[in-house]
This record gives C-alpha cells, sequence and structure tokens, in this order.
C-alpha cells in the first residue's frame, strides 16, 4: 500500500496519522486482546444474522442453512393469519404498557423517599436490601411468589384458615398482568433507583437553599428543583423502555406460561420459542423473531426522535 | 521492574484518598424541621418496602429448617422457629441429583465467570487507549450487536451448528461477554492515569503488563462488580440449559432443578428415580423444597456483601453516564 515511514514509532507520544502497517505494529498487542471478543461476537452474534435467511426458508435441519428450499415471505404469510401470534404480539403490548404504567414510578419514588433520609447508615442498609432480588434468577423470585401467593402458599393459608375462601394469584389470567408487574416491581425496582439517586446527587443544593430562602416549601422545591433535575434520566429511561417495548421479559412469562396458559402470557419471545425451537418450525419462528426485532429497530429509533423533540439526549445525541 | 511498584505506589497517593464515611448527612439549615406525619409515614413506607424484600426470605429459610412436625402444625409455610432441623438440608445432600446440579452450578459460574472476565478485560483495555489501531471499527463492531442480533432461533440454529447440543461450551461461550460490560470497564481503563501508563512504557512495559500491573489493580472496584455480574448471570442462567441440554438430567445446573420443580409442582427433579421420591416420604417435603431454594440463594448471600459496597463507590453510576 502506501509506503511506511522507516522509523520506529515513539510509543511514548502517539501522532494523530502515521501509516496504517506502523500503527498496526505499535498496537498489535492492543488489537490482539480484542481478538477474544472480537471472535466471540462475530461467531454468536453476526453470523446468526446471516441466520435470519431461514425466516425466507422452509428451514430443514437435515439440509441446513444452505439446501434449505427458499420459501419467500411464506412464512411472514402465515405469521400475519396466525391468530396466535396476534395474540402474542396483543399480550407482549398490553404488558408491556402496564408494566410501565405500574413499575415505571416506582423506582423514582423510591429514590426521592430514600433520598430524603438523613442518617447514612440507614439509606445503606435499606440500598442493600432493595438491590438483592435484582441478582435472583427469575426461577428463585417466581418460586418464592409461589410459595407466597400460590394456591398452597402463606397467603391462602392465611385465608383459608380464617375462612375467607382462596384466592390463587399465581393461575389466574385475569390478573397475571397484575401479577407480573408485581413480580418485577418486587425484583427490579430495588435496582432501578441507583440511576436516580446518581441523579438526584449531582442536583446543586444551592439551589434548594436559595429556593428555600425565597419561601419555597418542601412539595414546591420537589416539583421546581428535584423533578427538573430528573428530567434527563427519566426521559432517557422511558426512551429505554418505549424502544424495548416488545420486549417484556422472557423467563419470566416462559417459566408461568403453563400455570396461566398460553393465550394469556404467550408474548413474542415465548412464541417465537415454542412455535420455532419446541415444535422444531425453525423458519416460522425465526419469522416471528425477525418481525420483533425490525419493530424494536423502530421503536428505538423512534423513542430518541421523541427524546430530542423533548430536548434531551436520549439513547444518543443528534 | 522496580519502577512499576514505584508508580503504583504513586498511583495509590495520586487516587482520592478514601472519603471517611460520615455517620449522617446534617440537616441544611435552611430546611423545615421534620414534622411528625411526615417521617411517621417516611417510616412506614420504607418498613412496608424492606419487609415484602426480607418476610419471604425468612419465611423460606425458617420453612427450610423446620421440623415436619412444625410444618404440620403450621399447615405449610412455617412464619417461626418451631422446632428447627437441618434434616432437609441432610437430605438434600445426600441426593445425587442435588449434589450434582450443585457441582455443575459452581463449575459453570467459575469457568464461566473467569473466560468471560478474561475476555471482557482484555477486550476493555484493548479498545481503550485512545487513537489505537483500528479501535473506532472495533468499538462500532461491539455496539451493533447492542441494538441488532439475530435472535434466538438462528442463534441455536448457530451452536447446534457448530454441534454445541449437549456439550458444556454451549453453556458458556454463546453469551460470554456483556457489550455492555466491556463498555464500563473500557471507560474506567480510559480514566486510568495515562502519565502512570506513560511512565511504565519508558521503563518498557508492554500493554500486557501495563494491564496486569497497573490498570488491573487500580481497578479493582469495577473489577469485582463486573465479575458479580457474570457470575450471577451464570449461576443464574436456565434458559440455555433448556435450549441446549433439556434431556441430559446429569448435566442440569441447580436453576434448572429448581425450575423442573417449580413447572411441574412437586414432581422433584425431572426424572422418576431421582432418589427424592423416597425422600419426600421421609422427611417435611416442604423443607426439602425450601432447602433447595436456600441452597440457590447462599453462593449470591455469601458473595454480595463483599462486592455490594463497591455500588456505592459510583462504579455503576458512573458507567452509566459515561
Amino acid at each position: 500500500m502506501t509506503t511506511a515511514t522507516p522509523t520506529r514509532p515513539d510509543r511514548g507520544t502517539r501522532p494523530a496519522r502515521q501509516s496504517w502497517r506502523v500503527r498496526l505494529r505499535r498496537d498489535r498487542s492492543l488489537v490482539l486482546m480484542t481478538l477474544p471478543a472480537v471472535v466471540l461476537l462475530l461467531v454468536f452474534n453476526y453470523v446468526p444474522l446471516f441466520g435470519l435467511v431461514t425466516a425466507f426458508q422452509e428451514y430443514d435441519p437435515l439440509a441446513g442453512i444452505w439446501y434449505s428450499t427458499w420459501a419467500g415471505l411464506d412464512q411472514f404469510q402465515r405469521l400475519f393469519g396466525d391468530a396466535n401470534f396476534w395474540n402474542a404480539v396483543q399480550n407482549t403490548l398490553y404488558l408491556s404498557f402496564v408494566q410501565l404504567v405500574l413499575f415505571f414510578p416506582v423506582p423514582i419514588a423510591l429514590a426521592l423517599l430514600l433520598n430524603s433520609v438523613l442518617s447514612l447508615r440507614i439509606r445503606n442498609f435499606i440500598q442493600s436490601v432493595v438491590y438483592l432480588p435484582h441478582f435472583f434468577s427469575w426461577v428463585l423470585a417466581i418460586t418464592i411468589f409461589q410459595q407466597m401467593l400460590g394456591g398452597a402458599g402463606a397467603l391462602n393459608h392465611f385465608l383459608r384458615n380464617n375462612d375467607v375462601g382462596t384466592w390463587d394469584v399465581m393461575t389466574n389470567p385475569d390478573t397475571f398482568a397484575l401479577l407480573v408487574s408485581a413480580q418485577v416491581i418486587w425484583k427490579e425496582a430495588g435496582w432501578g433507583i441507583i440511576v436516580f439517586l446518581a441523579a438526584l446527587a449531582a442536583i446543586n443544593t444551592d439551589l434548594y437553599e436559595a429556593a428555600a430562602a425565597d419561601g419555597a416549601g418542601r412539595w414546591r422545591r420537589l416539583w421546581h428543583i428535584t423533578l427538573p433535575g430528573l428530567r434527563g434520566v427519566i426521559v432517557l429511561m422511558l426512551v429505554l423502555r418505549l424502544g424495548n417495548a416488545l420486549t417484556v421479559g422472557f423467563e419470566q412469562f416462559l417459566i408461568q406460561r403453563n400455570a396461566v396458559g398460553y393465550d394469556t402470557a404467550d408474548v413474542l419471545d415465548t412464541f417465537s420459542f415454542y412455535y420455532g425451537i419446541a415444535t422444531g418450525d425453525y423458519s416460522y419462528g425465526a419469522a416471528a423473531g425477525l418481525f420483533k426485532s425490525v419493530i424494536s429497530l423502530l421503536l428505538i429509533w423512534g423513542a430518541n426522535k421523541l427524546a430530542h423533540a423533548f430536548g434531551e439526549d436520549g439513547l444518543y445525541r443528534r | 521492574m522496580l519502577t512499576i511498584e514505584r508508580t503504583l505506589e504513586a498511583a495509590d497517593t495520586l487516587a482520592p484518598q478514601a472519603v471517611r464515611r460520615k455517620k449522617r448527612n446534617p440537616r441544611p439549615a435552611w430546611e423545615e424541621p421534620p414534622t411528625v406525619g411526615g417521617e411517621a409515614v417516611k417510616g412506614l413506607t420504607l418498613g412496608v418496602v424492606l419487609l415484602v424484600m426480607v418476610v419471604p426470605l425468612w419465611i423460606i429459610v425458617v420453612t427450610s429448617l423446620s421440623t415436619q412436625g412444625a410444618v404440620n402444625r403450621a399447615g405449610g409455610l412455617v412464619l417461626w422457629p418451631d422446632g428447627v432441623t437441618f434434616e432437609a438440608y441432610r437430605v438434600m445432600l445426600e441426593d445425587t441429583t442435588v449434589r450434582t446440579a450443585l457441582l455443575v452450578s459452581l463449575g459453570i459460574t467459575a469457568i464461566g465467570t473467569l473466560v468471560s472476565m478474561a475476555v471482557s478485560v482484555m477486550c476493555a483495555y484493548g479498545l481503550s487507549r485512545s487513537r489505537s489501531f483500528a479501535h473506532r471499527f472495533l468499538l462500532t463492531l461491539l455496539i451493533v450487536t447492542m441494538f441488532v442480533n439475530g435472535g434466538l432461533i438462528p442463534t441455536f440454529l448457530v451452536v447446534t451448528g457448530l454441534g454445541g447440543y449437549g456439550q458444556w461450551w454451549s453453556l458458556i461461550l454463546p453469551s460470554a461477554i456483556s457489550v455492555f460490560n466491556i463498555l464500563i470497564l473500557r471507560s474506567f481503563y480510559s480514566s486510568t492515569s495515562a502519565d502512570l501508563i506513560e511512565a511504565a512504557r519508558i521503563d518498557g512495559a508492554g500493554d500486557w503488563r501495563i494491564l496486569w500491573s497497573i490498570v488491573l489493580p487500580t481497578s479493582r472496584a469495577v473489577t469485582a462488580v463486573m465479575a458479580l455480574f457474570y457470575g450471577v448471570g451464570y449461576w443464574n442462567s436456565f434458559f440455555n440449559v433448556m435450549l441446549y441440554m433439556p434431556t441430559d438430567s446429569e448435566k442440569w445446573p441447580l436453576q434448572y432443578v429448581l425450575y423442573t420443580y417449580v413447572n411441574r409442582g412437586n414432581g422433584m427433579p425431572g426424572s422418576v428415580n431421582s432418589g427424592f421420591g423416597t425422600a419426600f416420604s421421609q422427611t417435611a417435603p416442604l423443607s426439602l423444597q425450601m432447602a433447595v431454594v436456600v441452597l440457590t440463594l447462599v453462593p449470591l448471600l455469601i458473595v454480595y456483601p463483599f462486592v455490594q459496597k463497591h455500588f456505592r463507590t459510583g462504579v455503576l453510576t458512573g458507567a452509566i453516564k459515561g
């Protein structure tokens, strides 16, 4: 290619532009270090992107991806005519919405509450406790819910002892949206406060003092200083949530799908799993997955546009 | 490499001195004195939040330690210790399914975390030196995967296509790295003092040496937190077991054993002749079930306090902002 500069590169200072060969020689260990990660990503993230052609095939595991028959848009046609698919779409959007309404404000409220606790020891203790469930697996979290609220659980035991009948929350399709929201709140709300606590700590306390001097009470300070201070983070979190509207948690639904029934608990991800892998209809599942990915990308893009319209950075700056 | 040790000492003095832990933020003079009602509502709310988190765990632990008699008297879960026994734990640990599952879980977690951390730390450092060769391209390569991926089925086909079905590596490699974690590490490594690194370079240290002797020791907190994230991920993983080895019950980790039990009611570990059939008739089934739940919790509860203190040092918040 271009003629390399013959002088040995000075490793101390790094001038802006040198020939690529010189820079490669200088940084070869750095490049080498990234290699394992790059290989893993290529194999398990980029190669599967090409695997998406299975969505346009009648994939046959014996023939493999190269020799399976081409199906064009047949899988998608089938998908859009499948009542179970639309049921999954509807469930996903509904559960996503319910979770947004019920879950989203909780970490903010909890962070505000915790921030007002003056004793650092108590604050740290509460933080350690509420962060913990985030590290539980969904299997464990749902087992705990099962034991507390299930048909043979603590709650129903109590109800039965007091002759108030039973109320099996874990298998009731009507209250399923509330149940999964409660589970998400129990498991993730505590962890969710981290970002908001950081944003709260970044608010300049002089503002509060000045406002108090001007006669603003607690609630006015909350409204005029604290909430505007949190605005950026809240918008960012909303953008992330909207961009992930089609992802409502996979394992959580996979585990509970049998107890509640697929017509209530099937979301797009579990649909893709059950039709794609459990029944061996790979192309069909891949088509459902591709549908979800494309819509999700559009959602992320749209949510960012929205954030920019509000004058916030969103996920990326523009 | 004496100078490296010296520069490390310098790094220690350069690092901001740990602020002495204050017991209490003083209430600012301009703030209104607290009202009794307000404090009561605040305390009550936080108390309820704590109880909701702690009580289920308490009940589960107590039940796992209860005798059959206590479970019978309580008619199910035991709220208050009433005849304590370790019988359930003894039976559980004598059961081969649970013992194997525990070993599998520990093994996958240990090896997986090691692999993930090695790959992530190297990659993060490799990308952290500004203006290095192709770092912009490599960074893009990483970030793209956060937004675009093949999804479940194409990934499954690739892993099985490589012969991963029923193999241990299929539980580790496909999800071995999290780009998000790499970016967090990278933002920390980028802020490692450039002077320190240049000093070491002048002493003749290469990038491997710099990573091992300077960058890693000066970022212990973030390393610990990332190791916890990866470790918890491996410990908790069950879906990849469902995907890649749903039938080899002797390869199941603990979470999957627990899952089969959640999903199938009482039918403890999938296979009929797992030993639990007889175990159930001998001891309190409920306390045995709860003992398995506790077993999945114990390693986490052991590690958590050591790492948790680093959450506060701004590891995460800095990362989320950066």
